[in-house]
């Protein structure tokens, strides 16, 4: 069967004001498949990600050359609406960012603000959305309660269930188990494990551990370049790469 | 050197050194312990003022509800100190209206430029703004009053009619007085929403003015609540000004260019020459005012508590 793209990078050069912390990405990023992004911290992973919804345009001072496209289009043109482009790829933050409002608006937000205003609409998005975020069992008898009352691994889930709302293609995270328990990390695990048959994932992780289990490729970043990238057996039994080698048997970094 | 020759110190030595360490923590202690006092005894001192302040304006104020029933005072608008009437009926009204006309511009147009400020302009403009709006809390109200007088009661006069001394020219100079509070105060409400909630919002394809009206105002409702009702309790408490440019008759206006006394107004009017029961009629009012502002303030306490619950928005 032949690979399809979702979403690929090419000669992708970020910069913030004189810094250069993209240094010409090319990365093909298949899709129903988890692409895992790691490298010590300050190295341009979460640079990366966040240029693939164009989400760097928020810092003052970034500029963006190179091209990225999805589904074959290309992202970085005067036309296309970056508000169409978030809703097909949505993001998951290091810090699961719940709204300070009910666990129901949280995830009706996205479809609202996108004109669904229908109640019973509204309600089946919500339920599906958070039975797909495996979160509908444990919220389901209080849903108009604040969402900042659950946990941290439910808030996570939540964050989830609430980018799931807007029926995104490719779903971008940026650490998404960084702040969560080992048990809640398991939890997401699964769930990203679950999400993978309908959705594409890339996702910025730490733990090296955590992308060997998860992903199914695996890009190492180092200094703003994308050193090695390959499928994440290969990447971490048979590292072509001496920087990646020894980033994963914990030599730096 | 020394950290070889550590190891080797006698059992004497050590001891002595122990002891040395014990003794200067216990003056330590002695220095913490006297400062705790002291800082608690300022505390009291500024305690003890405002039971006294408390004190003194109903001890001063209460008397005149022994000649006067506490609804003739409070709703009767017969205000004639000579002839024995104490109602501060139009007063009040006065106070209400001028204060209700002040916010009803000032709160949209500070709220407005709060949003500006936090979230629209470049940060380095942001700032400079937010400095010109701590110059306009800082000029004293006696200058609000002047160039209320001199440029706001003709500008009323030539282009609507009447004396220009009225309830507008109050309002106006009032919804200036207090746009600082109300502008400083959501401002920095608005700045403390976590970045994440925009980030998070603008990811999942909200507009930037989308993000703003539902989510990032929403989550600093009660910040912005709070500026609101202290703008408010400025305004009722704010006197000079209000009695430069209002004209102060006693009467209940009937249209927005006429003249009105507000309580604080008739406070320092008629407060030089006041003796008997018409300085304790002055007293009470001064009571109302007193009880009006701490209804506000555990208004606001009671939003601050709504605001750390994470509420609905």
């Amino acid at each position: 069967m032949e690979k399809v793209y979702k979403m690929q990078s090419r000669n992708l050069q970020v910069f913030y004001q004189n810094f250069q912390a993209l240094q010409g990405i090319n990365m093909d990023i298949e899709e129903n498949k988890v692409t895992a992004l790691i490298g010590p911290s300050g190295c341009g992973k979460s640079t990366f990600l966040r240029s693939l919804n164009r989400l760097n345009e928020l810092i003052e001072g970034t500029t963006t050359k190179g091209q990225v496209y999805l589904d074959r289009q290309a992202v970085y043109t005067n036309e296309v609406n970056v508000v169409e482009l978030r809703k097909s790829v949505g993001m998951v933050f290091q810090k699961p960012s719940v709204f300070p409002m009910s666990i129901y608006e949280n995830v009706a937000y996205g479809p609202r603000i996108h004109g669904i205003t229908k109640k019973n609409r509204l309600d089946d998005i919500v339920e599906k959305s958070l039975k797909s975020a495996n979160l509908w069992k444990e919220v389901s008898n209080r849903l108009n309660s604040p969402a900042a009352r659950l946990s941290g691994g439910q808030q996570q889930r939540l964050v989830i269930a609430r980018v799931l709302a807007v029926d995104p293609e490719v779903i971008l995270m940026d650490e998404p188990a960084s702040a969560l328990d080992p048990i809640s990390t398991a939890r997401l695990e699964e769930l990203i494990a679950e999400l993978k048959s309908n959705y594409s994932i890339v996702i910025v992780t730490h733990n090296m551990q955590q992308a060997a289990r998860i992903s199914d490729y695996t890009g190492f970043f180092l200094n703003g370049d994308l050193v090695e990238f390959n499928n994440t057996a290969d990447i971490f039994v048979n590292p072509r790469d001496k920087r990646t080698e020894d980033y994963i048997t914990g030599r730096f970094g | 050197m020394e950290l070889i020759t550590k190891p080797g110190l006698s059992n004497c030595e050590k001891k002595n050194r122990s002891l040395i360490v014990a003794e200067n923590r216990h003056r330590r202690v002695d220095v913490e312990k006297l400062i705790e006092k002291t800082l608690l005894l300022s505390a009291a001192v500024f305690v003890l003022i405002i039971a006294l302040i408390t004190i003194f304006i109903f001890a001063k104020g209460l008397p005149l509800f022994s000649k006067i029933g506490l609804g003739d005072f409070l709703f009767s608008n017969q205000w004639n100190p000579t002839k024995g009437f104490f109602g501060i009926g139009t007063m009040f009204i006065g106070t209400l209206l001028v204060t209700m006309g002040a916010m009803l511009w000032s709160v949209p147009i500070g709220l407005s430029s709060a949003i500006f400020m936090a979230e629209i302009a470049p940060p380095r403009i942001g700032k400079t703004l937010g400095q010109l709006v701590n110059l306009l809390a800082g000029i004293p109200s006696v200058v609000y009053g002047f160039v209320g007088l001199i440029v706001i009661v003709p500008f009323i006069r030539e282009s609507f009619g009447g004396n220009g001394m009225s309830l507008l020219a109050g309002a106006i100079i009032l919804g200036i007085m207090i746009l600082p509070t109300i502008i400083n105060i959501s401002r920095d409400s608005l700045l403390a929403v976590p970045n994440d909630y925009k980030s998070s919002s603008l990811a999942l394809g909200a507009t930037h003015f989308q993000t703003i009206r539902y989510v990032i105002v929403p989550a600093a409702r009660s910040g912005i609540i709070t500026s609101v009702v202290l703008g408010m309790g400025r305004a009722i408490g704010e006197t000079m000004a209000v009695v430069m440019v209002t004209g102060n008759s006693a009467m209940i206006p009937t249209s927005i260019l006429a003249p009105i006394r507000t309580m604080t107004s008739n406070i320092v009017l008629e407060m030089g020459y006041a003796s008997g029961d018409h300085q304790t009629a002055l007293f009470a009012t001064g009571m109302v005012l007193f009880l009006l502002i701490v209804g506000l303030n555990l208004i606001i306490n009671r939003l601050a508590k709504a605001g750390t619950d994470d509420g609905r928005g």
